[in-house]
């Protein structure tokens, strides 16, 4: 089935009618709807990865969320520094739910928040010297602490801090790794650029300076998994149980070393393209790791991506991922016979971060849902290039889309379903539409893997069927339009 | 629906599976672990009086504080107000975690825009982002008033916000006369409740110079003698139904300057409408007018108070927040000398009732020692509840404490306030501390309760301490921002809280006797 392209492009417009000039310009090249045409040309029109118009409430973060928030945070033996002002680190402190074991505060640093809290005198005289003596400190109170990152807030950057050679001095002196981060807020139009330098600096401070003791023909790394409510687990079993050595996690419930010996895989899997592919890119470059990307979302796309990934190895894997399979498809299938009847033809709209955008559409189709509109905060060109193909005809793309242009498009749409973050959640339960944060899980989860889509499920269907709703009257101006079909 | 039960394992018990016990144990291979015995001995150094005395010894690193930075209480401070969108000039970012933020205590929407400024206004100045942002901003979200603050990169460079507003106005992306108030909050300096005072002060004589009104205190001028009220950086809405009820029970006119009440306890209805409730603008310069103000976070709203007394030249009583049965007195008193009338009689049998309440929950409560984390203004009350009831503080910290009242610091009230009760003496005052000194704290001098926000957990259960909410942030526990802490229906709600925690506490570390039906 399709949707009406022409109703599709109509609603669009009329979402867009509300801004003024120079902005409607703008946010028109930011939607696109799926046509055949658009499905196979290699350059969509569409832009991306460009300025968020000021004033429209933009859902985007910044650079330090990339990078603290994102790929360097979960890392759990290092001590990572939200250098600057209190605020940043308050906000980002354990509220991804990035799980790790260990104890915390002891040999896990990810739900903590270690700062230089600025104060005016630091913005004035400048943060090195405090710099300096932080890290010492963090030694003193961290004794099995195995690294430091500094990740820069937006006055690092302003006023002229050289956080490199303190990084520098301070590693000789204490004899670790201490990585200087650059991502101050301002730097690039959304979390991406921070996603980007903290890959460079893993790159430049860490990869390759450690060596595996063994290596063997199956080892891969995980990449781009940042095991939100435990997601890197749940598909770690499934590459385990397939024979293959996952060597290396990143980075959730990641560790230095992992982040020091992942050149040593003879292949990388890269679930989050967008945050990580900077280094898949270079190990391949530097080290001639293939890799591929993969989805563990839901059973059909999960199957695709085992035997893609079996199908690089010899045939014992190929053997044992077809015995996986059979193990899981039982569980699956009473999965989908027990939820798809009740999510059957459920309209979704999603807007996330860079990746799930697009790779969790696969699972909602399990279920029989319809994406009809899906958008992402960060996304690039690639990402949208990926993301056409996989939707189905007339539904609505969009980019950096703001909060107003998504409460008209759920409205206009009148979907059964919204799944984004927590600063739109909230809109939605005042408009009786059922809402999934797709950020967080909705603190639930995890969703990866084949034990992740049986909770995913569930979620779902509790979501769209609670009966909460019912108590909630339908805005008037639907129920009209319903009445006119 | 429990016929068809499958079972479907989620992340509260699916890695405790055999299956996930071992991959942890595989995958330490790759970890380069510390050994186990290295991290017993990490653990139990760091729970040692050593290791707290390093830990006090701290002078450059900030670990786990219990404050967050300027722009997150002037939004507060603008959802206050009738229709009125905060913006945030300076790096998107900020705006976005603000937003989270809120929504992720009060479980409601925060509309706030940024005027999302990158390198190149690292440059330039933020001037054209600033007038483009309102352009649009205005267009989509059709405010009745913007309430600029600034993240540290706009204070850094030191964009000028008053001339860029002016320059918005020549330009005509919005007209002369809609308003639009400012301030300018840096992160690098106080915490959320300066920026929540510098909003609320940057409100109050935006909207007074502009009508062109000349105060009159106590002329009551269009308005009736009314009183002006002010709950500062209040995280409960519930404290704003309970304000009203006790000014409604006295028969008073009043105006709550800032009533974020509203937007943040706004109905599911089908539709969402961007501003709920909110202290009317127009009511603002009216309030110039009025015979007094009240102020409720006297530590909070330093500098509004002190707008309010001279450039309005109003009387300003200003409390800390009114907890418990002595606080909501002192609230009582300080409504009738402003206002001339006698406390209600609903109010005074209110009263007794918590006060009975409080008799039957003594014998649970009396002696329990406690550790307390807050704002100065929430601390001082809190104090004041556990003198009141024979909890007996002993650990209370304080990261954003370094303020004052009157020229007199608040380390120095509270300790004289602690100094009044033989349940005091204990108690020691943390300024400027944060949530790891109070985990070196909580291990080495323990104690019955930890007293904090959802912030405190860590510490706490380092410590096998049970915590009691009470502040900002909540984000692990449901609606409790919903139900006052302050008045008398306050003082029976953070009883309640209090005693069946320590009850709960009992039950559950039951010897196998003293499992008791009746407590």
């Amino acid at each position: 089935m399709g949707l009406d392209i022409e109703s599709s492009k109509k609603i669009v417009e009329e979402v867009l009618e509300a801004y003024p000039q120079k902005a409607r310009k703008d946010r028109q090249k930011h939607f696109q709807i799926n046509t055949e045409e658009s499905q196979s040309c290699g350059t969509c029109a569409l832009k991306s990865n460009i300025k968020s118009r000021p004033g429209v409430m933009t859902p985007r973060g910044c650079s330090y969320a990339g990078s603290k928030g994102v790929v360097w945070g979960p890392i759990k033996d290092m001590v990572h520094i939200s250098h600057g002002p209190i605020g940043c680190g308050q906000y980002s402190w354990g509220t991804r739910r990035n799980y790790a074991t260990g104890t915390l505060g002891i040999d896990n640093f990810t739900a903590m928040q270690v700062t230089s809290d600025f104060q005016e005198t630091d913005i004035v005289f400048g943060g090195d010297k405090k710099l300096e003596i932080i890290m010492r400190e963090i030694t003193e109170m961290f004794p099995l602490a195995k690294g430091i990152s500094v990740q820069s807030e937006c006055p690092v950057g302003l006023i002229g801090d050289d956080i490199e050679a303190v990084s520098k001095k301070m590693s000789k002196e204490l004899d670790m790794p201490i990585v200087p981060v650059r991502c101050e807020g301002f730097r690039g139009v959304s979390q991406s650029l921070g996603h980007h330098i903290a890959n460079d600096a893993i790159r430049d401070f860490v990869l390759g300076r450690a060596e595996l003791a063994e290596t063997g023909p199956y080892d891969v790394n995980i990449i781009g998994d940042y095991n939100i409510g435990g997601d890197a687990w749940a598909s770690r079993i499934l590459l385990e149980e397939m024979g293959l050595r996952v060597i290396a996690q990143w980075s959730g419930d990641g560790t230095l070393n992992e982040l020091e010996i992942a050149h040593k895989a003879k292949l990388n899997l890269i679930h989050c393209h967008r945050s990580m592919n900077y280094m898949v890119e270079h190990m391949e470059k530097a080290y001639g790791i293939p890799w591929m990307e993969y989805n563990f979302f839901g059973p059909t796309k999960t199957y695709e991506s085992l035997r893609a990934i079996a199908a690089l190895f010899d045939e014992t894997i190929q053997e044992n991922c077809e015995k996986l399979i059979a193990r899981y498809k039982p569980q699956m299938d009473a999965i989908i016979a027990k939820y798809r009847p009740r999510l059957e033809s459920k309209k979704v709209l999603l807007m996330i971060g860079g990746l799930r955008s697009r790779h969790t559409v696969g699972a909602y189709e399990d279920l029989g849902m319809d994406i009809v509109a899906s958008g992402y905060e960060f996304a690039h060109k690639d990402d949208y290039e990926k993301t056409f193909p996989m939707m189905q005809e007339g539904s609505i793309i969009m980019d950096d889309p703001t909060a107003y242009e998504l409460e008209e498009l759920a409205q206009k749409l009148n979907v059964d379903l919204v799944g984004s973050g927590v600063k739109e959640k909230y809109v939605y339960h005042k408009m009786g539409v059922p809402f999934r944060q797709m950020h967080s899980w909705d603190y639930s989860g995890p969703y990866h893997g084949f034990d992740g889509f049986k909770i995913f499920a569930k979620d779902m269907d509790m979501t769209v069927n609670s009966p909460v709703w019912n108590l909630i009257p339908k805005k008037a101006k639907v129920q009209k339009e319903e009445a006119s079909i | 629906m429990s016929k068809d039960r499958l079972e479907l394992p989620d992340y509260n018990t699916l890695f405790s599976e055999e299956r996930f016990v071992q991959q942890r144990e595989n995958k330490k291979q790759f970890e380069a672990p510390c050994c186990e015995q290295e991290t017993a001995e990490a653990l139990a150094y760091s729970q040692t009086a050593e290791y707290m005395a390093k830990n006090f010894d701290r002078k450059a690193v900030v670990i786990n504080p219990h404050k967050a930075c300027q722009p997150l209480g002037s939004i507060m401070a603008a959802l206050g107000f009738e229709k009125t969108l905060p913006f945030v000039h300076g790096s998107q970012g900020c705006n976005s975690y603000f937003r989270s933020h809120l929504s992720r205590h009060f479980k409601e929407p925060t509309p706030a825009v940024s005027s999302s400024m990158t390198e190149d206004a690292a440059v330039f100045g933020g001037m054209s982002n600033l007038i483009d942002g309102l352009e649009n901003a205005v267009a989509l979200y059709k405010p009745e008033m913007v309430a600029v603050c600034t993240t540290c990169m706009a204070e850094v460079i030191g964009d000028d916000l008053s001339a860029f507003i002016g320059n918005a106005r020549q330009k005509g992306v919005v007209s002369e006369d809609f308003p639009i108030a400012y301030c300018n909050t840096p992160s690098f300096v106080g915490s959320h409740t300066t920026g929540y005072d510098a909003m609320m002060k940057g409100i109050l004589s935006y909207l007074y110079d502009r009508s062109g009104i000349q105060a009159a205190p106590g002329s009551g001028e269009e308005t009736g003698e009314k009183l002006n009220v002010l709950l500062g950086f209040e995280p409960y809405t519930g404290n704003f139904a309970e304000i009203r009820k006790i000014l409604d029970a006295f028969d008073t006119k009043y105006t709550f300057l800032g009533d974020h009440s509203g937007n943040y306890d706004s109905p599911a209805t089908g539709e969402y409408e961007y501003y709920y409730g909110g202290t009317k603008l127009a009511d603002v310069p009216l309030a110039a007018n009025a015979l007094a103000t009240l102020s409720l976070q006297k530590y909070t709203l330093k500098k509004t108070q002190e707008y309010i007394g001279t450039a309005w030249k109003q009387p300003v009583t200003a409390l800390s927040t009114p907890l418990g049965v002595t606080g909501t007195d002192r609230l009582l008193e300080a409504i009738s000398e402003l206002t001339g009338l006698p406390v209600p009689a609903s109010l005074t049998e209110e009263r007794g009732r918590v006060v009975d309440a409080l008799t039957d929950s003594h014998p649970y409560i009396h002696g329990k020692r406690v550790a307390l984390v807050g704002d100065p203004d929430l601390l001082i009350g809190l104090i004041g509840f556990c003198l009141e009831v024979g909890i007996e503080p002993v650990h209370i910290v304080c990261s954003n404490g370094d303020v004052e009242f009157n020229e007199v610091k608040f380390k120095d009230e509270a300790e004289a306030l602690l100094a009044t009760s033989p349940y005091g003496s204990e108690a020691k005052l943390y300024i400027g501390n944060d949530l790891w000194h109070m985990r070196s704290l909580l291990l080495n001098d323990p104690v019955d309760l930890a007293i904090g926000s959802s912030h405190l957990k860590f510490a706490a259960k380092d410590a096998n301490v049970p915590l009691v909410r009470i502040g900002f942030p909540i984000f692990d526990r449901h609606h409790m921002h919903r139900y006052p802490i302050l008045g008398y229906q306050g003082a029976l709600n953070l009883l309640t809280l209090i005693v069946n925690t320590v009850l709960d506490e009992l039950d559950r570390n039951n010897s196998g006797f003293n499992y008791d039906l009746v407590r």
